[in-house]
């Protein structure tokens, strides 16, 4: 009897915070000019991945808009663990396609499935890089056509390494977040965090080069959508 | 006659396997200058095939020079294993028997290290396999001279106390070119392209800044294409040690060479190579430098690791034939030396 009260106490809690949360939006500018891009000329030069462009693809560490929008940002809430809802969660796909990685920054939540995809007419390496303990370096090779491979991260982490050594130019960076509070900047620069329960948050944005270790912004989250707005520098 | 004749292709055996493991070491510089170790992520099989019969439609970007590497390495240990046999059944002197045995246990070392180092996952391995590499190639390079001609006939010469300082001088320098290898893999293994992107200022000056918002900011200006991983405080101070030692070994190796030209002639084998030796020095000085105003391009990088070995097996085989040949005086030679250093023409080697 006791533990049917409890369940019923936790289920009225759940949906009490459901009914209440709300919205984190935002939008990511860069302040300040970024290094130019570089051409990737091994990919180029590649006899097999080199057919698929007709021009000499680029770098984008940097993948700014007119008005300094910054996409590519990964923005959380900090310190919040132990809420993660990724083994229920849709898989992260990531695509091999032109001998690159689509998308190169992604997030995911711990326990969550990521699905690598190979559409390229050549072998993939998908090689793994952690550095948190409890998540585990792995390399496995994909054949042309072959099945998909999956991975996934038991500790938070930000910007995990895949890597294609066989293809030295590919990368991709995917963060690993213990809670679904997350989001990626689009093209724009916005990012919406979405059901935040009622309460006191810090919220980081992090970028591979305008902010590795995040920047951090306070934000209170009542009965309304809450925007937090980010601007991140180049020196 | 018979066994003199067996002796020489012993020795030519000796000298292809050594030549060989110059090119592997080329082969294996390659792999990681191309970041291309792990490109087959399964050992000893490759791709789930025996190593010797993967199908060509794989040895595709950095497969190829990685499982080049794999075969062109088993075809040194295969090399290695008949020289020890060879000298196992054929060598009269002892301790030769046994150094083919050590160079056997190297080779299965060393490519058990390079298996390990892609299925652990350790770069420590990788830094640990290519200093290996550097000391097997110079067990062979000594294999094959102590198997020459050459050797067995050159003669020990009773030299003055200072001609004999020239051994540790030798010694000391060839210690140091190995030191500064084991740095220079230290450094490639980070997979973090060039810490320092200027030559011969860093980062503008003398002395960079490694504090964390300079580094944070060198890190912001970096596009690399092939090796992203941020750099890091250290990083930047292992390359700056890598320059300072190669100012050392600069003028370590000028002073061999000048000391061996001074005290022994210029006609002396030493002097002769050693003076081969600081070319080799100063054609490494420049393919640093030319390494990072190439922004660390493969072959390039590569050349830097080749003539870095090449430095190392010159600096050894000299401290070797050095240790040989420069036998100081004792204390009672040494007076009558004196005695007769006051005659005219008087010299001080004795063949």
């Amino acid at each position: 009897m006791k533990r049917i009260i409890t369940l019923a106490a936790l289920g009225v809690v759940a949906v009490w915070q459901v009914a209440n949360a709300a919205d984190i939006t935002g939008t990511v500018t860069l302040k300040g000019t970024p290094p130019p891009e570089k051409e990737i000329t091994p990919l180029k030069d590649d006899p097999t991945c080199g057919k698929m462009y007709t021009t000499t693809p680029t770098t984008h560490f940097y993948v700014v808009g007119s008005k300094g929008e910054l996409a590519d940002v990964v923005v959380m809430l900090k310190g919040v663990t132990g809420k993660s809802t990724g083994a229920s969660a849709a898989p992260l796909v990531i695509t091999q396609h032109g001998c690159q990685y689509e998308p190169g920054i992604a997030a995911v939540q711990t326990g969550q499935t990521i699905t690598v995809k190979n559409e390229d007419p050549t072998l993939h390496n998908v090689h793994v890089i952690p550095t948190v303990t409890g998540n585990d370096e792995e390399n496995k090779a994909q054949m042309a056509g072959g099945p998909d491979l999956s991975f996934s991260f038991a500790k938070p982490e930000n910007f995990v390494k895949f890597k294609c050594d066989v293809h030295a130019w590919m990368f991709a960076w995917v963060t690993v977040v213990d809670s679904p509070y997350y989001a990626v900047t689009d093209k724009d620069g916005k990012f919406t965090i979405k059901n935040v329960p009622p309460g006191k948050y810090t919220v980081t944005a992090l970028h591979r080069k305008a902010a590795p270790t995040g920047v951090d912004q306070e934000v209170e989250v009542k009965d309304a959508n809450v925007t937090a707005d980010f601007t991140l520098e180049v020196k | 006659m018979a066994e003199s004749k067996h002796q020489v292709w012993l020795h030519r055996f000796a000298v292809v396997t050594a030549l060989a493991t110059a090119v592997l070491i080329g082969v294996g510089g390659l792999v990681t200058s191309k970041g291309a170790g792990m490109s087959v992520p399964d050992w000893p099989t490759s791709y789930g095939y025996n190593m010797f019969a993967l199908p060509f439609k794989y040895w595709k970007g950095g497969a190829f020079f990685e499982h080049t590497h794999r075969l062109a390495a088993s075809l040194i240990g295969f090399l290695t294993t008949i020289m020890m046999v060879w000298l196992w059944l054929k060598e009269p002197r002892r301790w030769m028997r046994w150094l083919g045995v050590i160079a056997f246990f190297a080779v299965v070392l060393q490519g058990v290290l390079g298996g390990l180092r892609v299925v652990l996952f350790k770069d420590q391995i990788g830094i640990f396999h290519a200093a290996l590499a550097q000391a097997f190639l110079v067990l062979v390079c000594a294999l094959a001279l102590f198997t020459s001609r050459w050797w067995r006939q050159l003669p020990g010469q009773t030299v003055t106390s200072a001609q004999a300082a020239l051994r540790p001088l030798l010694l000391g320098t060839t210690i140091i070119i190995f030191a500064q290898l084991v740095l220079g893999a230290t450094m490639r293994h980070q997979h973090a392209g060039l810490a320092i992107p200027d030559f011969p200022l860093a980062y503008g000056k003398l002395w960079p800044a490694t504090d964390a918002a300079s580094v944070a900011r060198y890190n912001q200006e970096r596009i690399e294409i092939t090796a992203p991983n941020a750099i890091t405080a250290t990083q930047i101070i292992l390359q700056m040690a890598h320059r300072i030692m190669a100012v050392i070994i600069l003028g370590a190796v000028t002073l061999c060479a000048w000391q061996s030209r001074r005290k022994l002639g210029g006609k002396h084998p030493l002097a002769r190579v050693s003076t081969v030796w600081l070319g080799l020095i100063l054609t490494q000085v420049a393919l640093g430098a030319w390494t990072i105003w190439s922004n660390k391009a493969a072959d390039v990088a590569t050349a830097h690791v080749v003539v870095g070995a090449l430095s190392l097996v010159t600096g050894a085989m000299l401290t070797i034939v050095g240790y040989r040949c420069l036998s100081p005086l004792t204390a009672a030679q040494t007076v009558s030396a004196k005695r007769t250093s006051s005659l005219p023409h008087g010299a001080t080697q004795m063949g």
